[in-house]
């Protein structure tokens, strides 16, 4: 299908299944029980989730394919945020117009600090990246207050041009992005016993954004162009000596991965009409490298897992605080329950960098493939087991 | 052979299916049915404290969550009711807001836009908070009240100085305690000339973003109004930890005064920076030489140890004051942890309990109603005299505290003391000056 092959087929098809049912899977218990602390199925996580899912496929395309290992990707998120809310404020509040400039806007970034950038490889490269992305951020901070809103953040205001919906009475209240009239805020809640489910317009949208940014990435993977990216990783200077120019297949990667990252900052900025600074900060770079591995670097569903896994953590878990842990240990006699809280609580709450930082140990000693190699080994388990019982059936095969 | 089977199920499944499509219109609930988002319908209400738990200002942060809890306390009617008892509004009773219990969740800003957002949406969106408050930045405060107007929830604003908050970037769902920087100047300014002479050259050394800028401005406009001269403002990077190459050049200048626009952290080294350089013993054009920091709080006077005697700024309050609400919030918050709390403790329990208050004299949680009962709300009891919450920006307006570092400190904790109280007249301003519109209360849903 779409000129894929059966695997990839498969794969997508189950992406697009996963994110079509993620309200309900997110959201496995009833409201009120002392479980739905875990529920991560509400809109603005779910947004979260995709987009840094698109951010990461498309750091993978670069640092999976290519082995180049960009420390300033988030310098594009900022770029694309920041281009898209001033297309909110100077155009319109449809998103459409607000994801084209960004992801241009972003692309030209990319293609200015790559050409400068790719001159290196290897720790230069990513030194080169970061300082690019630093110097960006302090830019966006304090220099460019007046483009960029500063440490406040660029906001909408209410006497925004706003082109193209001009005319439009506000009524005292900033319009909300939305696309052709449905507003990406909008949200519908389905009840079905204790569950809440809620479907929200935005978040769909995110999601076909997301499964259109996968199938590129596929396609990429598979091309021609991508064994050359491959190729690169493998040893980039055979390549040079068989008389190939490699530069410029690690511009166009480092550029299609510029764009990935301005699509997401666009879609976040859609989602949530405001662009901060701190999104170009070095730790937000950081933040989509530890994605990429823990989900598997050089696979395809590996860094929308690892996205999800941090994000869910960064939410869910940092909103435990110790009121929550000495509800959970109730039922035990106070000395106990006071241990307990004592042991959890420097993992929870603000503490959660620290289990982050131990998951994310474990995972690169125990699983270098990253979550996606998990998964993997849990299924040839399974499979492997098949096989026996398939032995133990009579062979039809001709014997050695 | 096995086709039959799959038919049964799949006839099965399409039938589920569809009996799903068909009950679908009757089960959906689209948001639109509550009156206004988060409406509680339960014996409880939620509300949302979104305090910097991790970064820079994770202390003031761990000291606005301790007066939280101890306002819910006593909202709830547990404790010993600390302010309830002075306040000048006699609406709330300790059975909770309109007889919902008060409950509440936290969330870590970590003192980001972004995250801020994110934990602030999640409360809203997850676990039906109904008023965020917290925050101890203005650009924190600036996008989590952008957030509020948008999703129809109340804004009580944390400690927050820039100006832009109930300014440029005001909105109808937000409320600012907390004094702004234009007060900070306003305030200092009558002091300083009095005690340094106005004829002095000042120089400014400003933290690289907003709240620097606007403090900078105000320090700026009212040192010069009485006739000092501004010599040079130079501008630090905010993670800057080292000022010795900001101090030094400050002594070739000519200027006989340092202003510090720096908070927390930052101005915590560069005063010790400035100190060390021996810039207070200096004589400059016959002057001795002075170093200023406009906005003071404990917390930093605690880090930046002995350097800050001597040295005024101006605070939003100090746990030393004498009047009755002060001292019944000091004694319940003392009583449960021990020691005396932060500016921040007190302006975000004082948010908390307004708020409360709004939502009972209006009789709903109804943002629009919240708004209309806290608009032009005066009262007395909460610390600061008498206050007004001004309807224009949402800000409210009260006596401005201007502070000296004590020279002989008897605690840890008593490391400033008063100098003068400005009285409210002379730091109220015209709530058109610095743009911005507040726009129309947004109710949500």
């Amino acid at each position: 299908m779409f000129g894929l092959d059966k695997k990839d087929t498969m794969l997508l098809l189950l992406v697009a299944a996963l994110t079509a049912l993620a309200p309900f899977l997110l959201n496995p218990f009833p409201e009120g029980s002392a479980l739905a602390q875990f529920n991560a199925g509400y809109p603005d996580l779910m947004q979260r989730f995709v987009i840094f899912g698109i951010f990461a496929i498309g750091f993978n395309i670069l640092f999976g394919l290519t082995g180049y290992l960009s420390f300033g990707h988030a310098a594009f998120l900022g770029v694309g945020s920041y281009a898209a809310v001033w297309m909110f404020k100077l155009l319109s509040m449809n998103v459409l117009p607000a994801i084209v400039l960004a992801v241009v806007m972003s692309g030209l970034f990319a293609l200015l600090i790559g050409y400068v950038s790719l001159r290196r490889s290897g720790i230069y490269f990513s030194i080169l990246t970061l300082a690019f992305a630093q110097m960006m951020f302090a830019l966006a901070y304090s220099v460019l207050t007046p483009i960029t809103g500063g440490e406040t953040g660029l906001q909408l205001a209410l006497d925004d041009p706003r082109i193209l919906d001009g005319g439009v009475e506000t009524g005292g209240n900033i319009p909300v992005p939305g696309l052709f009239g449905m507003e990406m805020r909008d949200s519908v809640q389905l009840e079905l016993g204790a569950w809440v489910f809620t479907f929200n317009f935005g978040y769909y949208f995110a999601a076909v954004v997301m499964l259109i940014a996968f199938y590129i990435a596929i396609r990429i993977f598979r091309s021609p162009f991508g064994m050359m990216l491959r190729a690169i990783k493998a040893n980039q200077q055979r390549l040079n000596y068989t008389g190939l120019n490699t530069r410029p297949y690690t511009l166009a990667a480092f550029v299609i991965s510029g764009m990935y990252a301005g699509l997401a900052g666009a879609l976040m900025a859609s989602m949530d009409p405001l662009a901060g600074a701190e999104r170009m900060f070095w730790t937000a770079s950081g933040e989509v490298v530890l994605m990429t591995i823990l989900g598997g670097v050089g696979t395809l569903i590996g860094p929308i897992l690892g996205a999800g896994a941090i994000k869910y953590m960064e939410n869910i878990i940092s909103k435990i605080n110790s009121d929550i842990l000495h509800n959970w240990f109730a039922f035990l006699p106070d000395g106990l329950e006071d241990l307990l809280v004592t042991l959890v609580y420097p993992f929870i709450g603000k503490g959660w960098h620290l289990t982050l930082g131990i998951i994310f140990m474990l995972v690169v000693i125990f699983l270098p493939g990253g979550l996606v190699e998990g998964g993997q080994r849990v299924a040839r388990l399974f499979k492997s087991k098949k096989t026996d019982s398939s032995a133990a059936k009579p062979q039809t095969e001709p014997g050695e | 052979m096995s086709k039959t089977n799959l038919t049964r199920r799949g006839l099965l499944r399409s039938g589920a299916v569809a009996g799903a499509g068909v009950a679908l219109p009757t089960i959906f609930t689209g948001s639109s049915v509550a009156a206004f988002t988060n409406e509680p319908t339960g014996s409880t209400v939620t509300l949302g404290f979104n305090v910097p738990q991790t970064g820079p200002y994770a202390d003031e942060g761990a000291d606005e969550l301790r007066a939280y809890e101890l306002a819910v306390e006593h909202l709830n009617g547990g404790g010993d009711g600390g302010m309830l008892n002075t306040f000048s509004s006699k609406a709330l009773n300790g059975s909770g807001i309109l007889g919902k219990k008060v409950q509440y969740v936290t969330g870590d800003t970590q003192t980001k836009s972004d995250a801020a957002r994110a934990s602030a949406k999640s409360m809203i969106e997850k676990d039906g908070a109904v008023m965020i408050t917290g925050g101890s930045s203005s650009g924190v405060a600036v996008a989590v009240q952008a957030l509020c107007q948008e999703a129809g929830v109340i804004f009580m604003a944390g400690l927050t100085h820039s100006n832009d908050t109930t300014g440029k970037d005001k909105r109808a769902n937000g409320f600012r305690h907390f004094f702004n920087s234009y007060m900070s100047g306003a305030a200092l300014a009558p002091i300083l000339a009095k005690n340094y002479g106005t004829d002095r050259k000042a120089y400014h050394l400003t933290a690289d973003y907003n709240w620097g800028y606007t403090t900078e401005e105000a320090i700026r406009n009212s040192t010069e109004a009485m006739g000092w001269e501004t010599v040079a403002a130079v501008k630090t990077p905010l993670t800057q930890t080292d000022f010795s190459s900001y101090i030094a050049p400050v002594l070739q200048s000519g200027a006989d005064v340092l202003v510090l626009n720096h908070y927390g952290g930052n101005m915590v080294n560069s005063l010790t920076n400035a100190v060390q350089f021996g810039l207070r013993e200096k004589v400059v054009n016959g002057k001795n030489f002075e170093i200023v920091v406009p906005l003071y709080s404990r917390l930093m006077a605690k880090g930046a140890g002995a350097n800050v005697k001597g040295i005024y700024g101006s605070t939003n309050w100090h746990w030393s004051l004498q009047d009755e609400g002060t001292k019944a919030f000091v004694k319940s918050f003392g009583t449960k942890y021990g020691f005396p709390p932060s500016q921040a403790a007190h302006t975000c329990y004082v948010q908390a309990l307004l708020y409360a208050d709004a939502v009972q004299r209006a009789g709903s949680f109804n943002p629009c109603a919240v708004v209309e009962a806290l608009e032009g709300f005066e009262f007395d009891g909460m610390g600061n005299g008498k206050t007004l919450y001004r309807a224009e920006d949402h800000q409210c307006f009260k006596d401005v505290l201007v502070v000296r570092g004590k020279e002989n400190p008897t605690s840890e904790f008593d490391l400033l003391e008063i100098v003068e109280i400005t009285p409210v007249e002379q730091v109220t301003y015209d709530a058109s000056i610095f743009g911005g519109q507040l726009g129309t209360c947004n109710p949500g849903a």
